[in-house]
């Protein structure tokens, strides 16, 4: 969801110069850092970092120790392996006679993000350049309602949408087409309203100059829009990536088991306390690897998405 | 040593090798098929957008702004706005599915019904537990996420090693919700009976001599645990936009009270807070709204046992598993009645912000 930031004063950057005298400034500066701040930020780090790596251990665990003994006893013994990894990625996550590999929904979450991401992206792209650029009758109340849109809890949109996708209609439900057409609804608001307040500010005389040259809007759009807010598309398609890689609810409603992907089996385990519990932690830290990368990777531009006025849920 | 798990099943594991042709062949023709629809997309778009430069004359323009526009606001009024619609008009119906006492058919239809759903959602102990649950992840998630995330972006500014600090608590945010719920479900909070504690906190417990405790269990607290969940993901997100304010904020000002012998304490709530106040605002109600919607944590964690349910997950079940589509409408309609006062919100700072301009 997104709300309307307040301008951001630019981030300073500059380092204060090290090794000279202390100068007033340092010497204030240094009254600002505090040791127990220090601690405490150290302390909170930890904290939100441990979930992550008990998960990872956890998932390190033999099937029949499971629960059994903690991961630290397991690891002081030498019975941690690799194996769960192994098993969930191509045997079968589940009961091995009827369960698929979790590879099978990897690729799923591969063909339902991507499609995913390109489609509101580039029409939201579109819609932004006409919103933000060419004045029309009822553009600014279109612009608020499709802003006002971002808030709405999906949950309003799940039932009349599903019927309008399923068989009576067009027939898309159940199959990555449904899904890709769901989530690209539900992301052209934020898609929208992102790229707008972007293009809107790329200098007037730009786009002015290319006008008074006869350029067309067709023209203009390929030609200045594209190159000029890719930076604004790149941290979008990752704040996307995450999200309907990440998202449960919307495949869960209009996918079916030939398109569910990572997080449905994930979920459904998760709260079967079974026997094959302990396939659940390998499986929940391999949907993880892909966002991690892509987070760790592209952190600025993820960053950046958000100061530029937005997040999304 | 998983034959133990595997009973009788002697058949070793299968591996990357054994996945068969099948398999790729499945799979290749999926991703085909996601590319095809890509390439499929970009050369329609192409190719209405240079047909409409073809057109001469006045209309071209006119002709291009309708192909910029019409595909958002067709997809979101087919596929937001009158669903939207649809839904709050189901909330006042009743579906029933009953058979004809002629013929035997069954047929399905809808009869107004008024507020009978609402006064149902807010009778019924249940769910009327459950819009108050919803009430309560409403209001800590967002004091929660943004006090943690506010105390750790002021501890962090301009200290040593601040973008490795910030990018671990930030970390959270690209994992699923569902992989975080498996992380705090099944792994922070586990509880045994008997034999050793494997869950984190309760071993924890343990090394400083409390008795385990049951976590997702303890009514009414098995909500808060649910709750810290969320937090432990939106802090990171509070955390990056509050910091960037900060950084917003005068530096002089902060040396100017410090040389005047204000304390930490002092000039974080006279100068940092009332600099930020914007901002802060921003990111309440941002994740406020997340925290209403999300459904994942609920659904993956407990399915609601334990008078754990929230709208969100009671929604999804009623219409989708006990095909009970009316009232799940109107639990949606009471989601969407908890939001307006942030779509409001939200409009009137827009307007502000295109004023301004």
């Amino acid at each position: 969801m997104s709300v309307t930031m307040p301008p951001q004063h630019p981030v300073d950057d500059t380092k204060p110069t090290k090794g000279k005298s202390l100068t007033r400034s340092a010497k204030a500066k240094k009254n600002l850092t505090s040791p127990w701040a220090t601690a405490a930020a150290i302390i909170i780090a930890v904290a939100w970092t441990i979930p992550t790596v008990a998960l990872f251990m956890t998932s390190l665990i033999p099937g029949d120790r499971y629960r059994t003994d903690a991961w630290w006893t397991v690891m002081a013994d030498g019975g941690l392996t690799f194996q769960n990894f192994n098993q969930v990625l191509f045997d079968s996550f589940g009961d091995n006679s009827t369960a698929p590999p979790l590879i099978e929904y990897v690729f799923n979450s591969i063909v339902v993000t991507v499609p995913s991401v390109v489609f509101p992206v580039v029409l939201g792209l579109m819609a932004a350049y006409a919103f933000a650029w060419i004045p029309f009758k009822g553009s600014s109340f279109l612009f608020v309602l499709i802003f006002a849109l971002q808030v709405v809890p999906l949950q309003l949109a799940l039932i009349p949408l599903l019927r309008l996708l399923g068989p009576e209609n067009l027939g898309l439900a159940g199959e990555f087409g449904g899904v890709w057409i769901a989530h690209t609804i539900f992301a052209l608001p934020l898609s929208v309203f992102l790229l707008h307040n972007f293009v809107s500010h790329i200098p007037r005389e730009v786009l002015e100059a290319a006008r008074v040259d006869g350029a067309s809007h067709t023209q203009m759009f390929f030609r200045i829009i594209i190159p000029l807010s890719l930076p604004a598309v790149a941290s979008l398609a990752i704040f996307q990536f995450l999200w309907v890689w990440n998202d449960l609810l919307v495949s869960a409603v209009f996918g079916s088991a030939d398109t569910y992907p990572l997080t449905y089996p994930i979920s459904n385990l998760a709260g079967d306390y079974g026997q094959y519990a302990y396939l659940v932690p390998p499986a929940a830290f391999i949907s993880m690897i892909i966002p991690l990368i892509v987070f760790f990777s592209l952190q600025r531009y993820f960053v950046r998405g958000l100061l530029a006025g937005s997040t999304k849920g | 040593m998983l034959s133990t798990e595997h009973g009788a099943v002697s058949s070793p594991l299968r591996t990357a090798t054994d996945l068969g042709t099948d398999f790729w062949a499945s799979q290749g023709q999926n991703l085909l098929f996601g590319m095809i629809a890509i390439i499929a997309f970009i050369a329609i778009i192409a190719i209405v957008m240079f047909g409409a430069d073809l057109i001469k004359g006045r209309t071209r323009d006119k002709v291009q702004l309708v192909v910029l526009v019409a595909p958002v606001l067709v997809l979101l009024g087919v596929g937001l706005v009158y669903p939207a619609l649809d839904t709050t008009w189901l909330s006042f119906n009743e579906i029933t599915n009953e058979p004809d006492p002629d013929t035997g058919i069954f047929t399905t239809t809808m009869q107004f019904v008024g507020l009978d759903n609402y006064r149902f959602a807010f009778s019924d102990p249940s769910t009327l537990r459950t819009i108050l649950n919803t009430f309560v992840w409403m209001i800590l998630v967002p004091l929660m996420s943004t006090g943690f995330g506010l105390a750790y972006a002021v501890f962090i500014d301009r200290a040593k090693g601040e973008k490795v600090l910030k990018s671990l608590v930030f970390m959270p945010m690209a994992i699923s919700l569902v992989g975080a719920s498996v992380i705090w479900g099944n792994i922070m909070y586990d509880y045994n009976q008997v034999g050793e504690q494997t869950g984190m906190l309760n071993a924890l417990r343990e090394l400083v001599g409390l008795d385990p405790y049951n976590f997702l269990r303890d009514d009414p607290w098995n909500t808060f645990w649910l709750i810290v969940i969320l937090v432990w993901i939106q802090t990171g997100f509070a955390m990056v936009i509050l910091s960037a304010a900060i950084k917003g904020v005068p530096q002089e000002m902060n040396e100017a009270a410090s040389l005047d012998g204000a304390s930490a304490w002092q000039r974080f709530w006279r100068i940092t807070v009332p600099s930020i106040r914007s901002t802060i605002v921003v990111v309440l109600t941002t994740i406020t709204i997340m925290a209403l919607k999300v459904y994942d944590i609920v659904r993956t964690v407990t399915q609601g046992r334990d008078n754990t349910d929230i709208v969100a997950n009671r929604m999804y079940v009623l219409s989708f598993v006990e095909g009970r589509e009316a009232l799940g409408a109107a639990l949606a309609v009471i989601l969407f009645v908890f939001v307006i006062p942030v779509v409001i919100y939200n409009v009137r700072s827009l307007n502000k912000v295109k004023e301004a301009r």
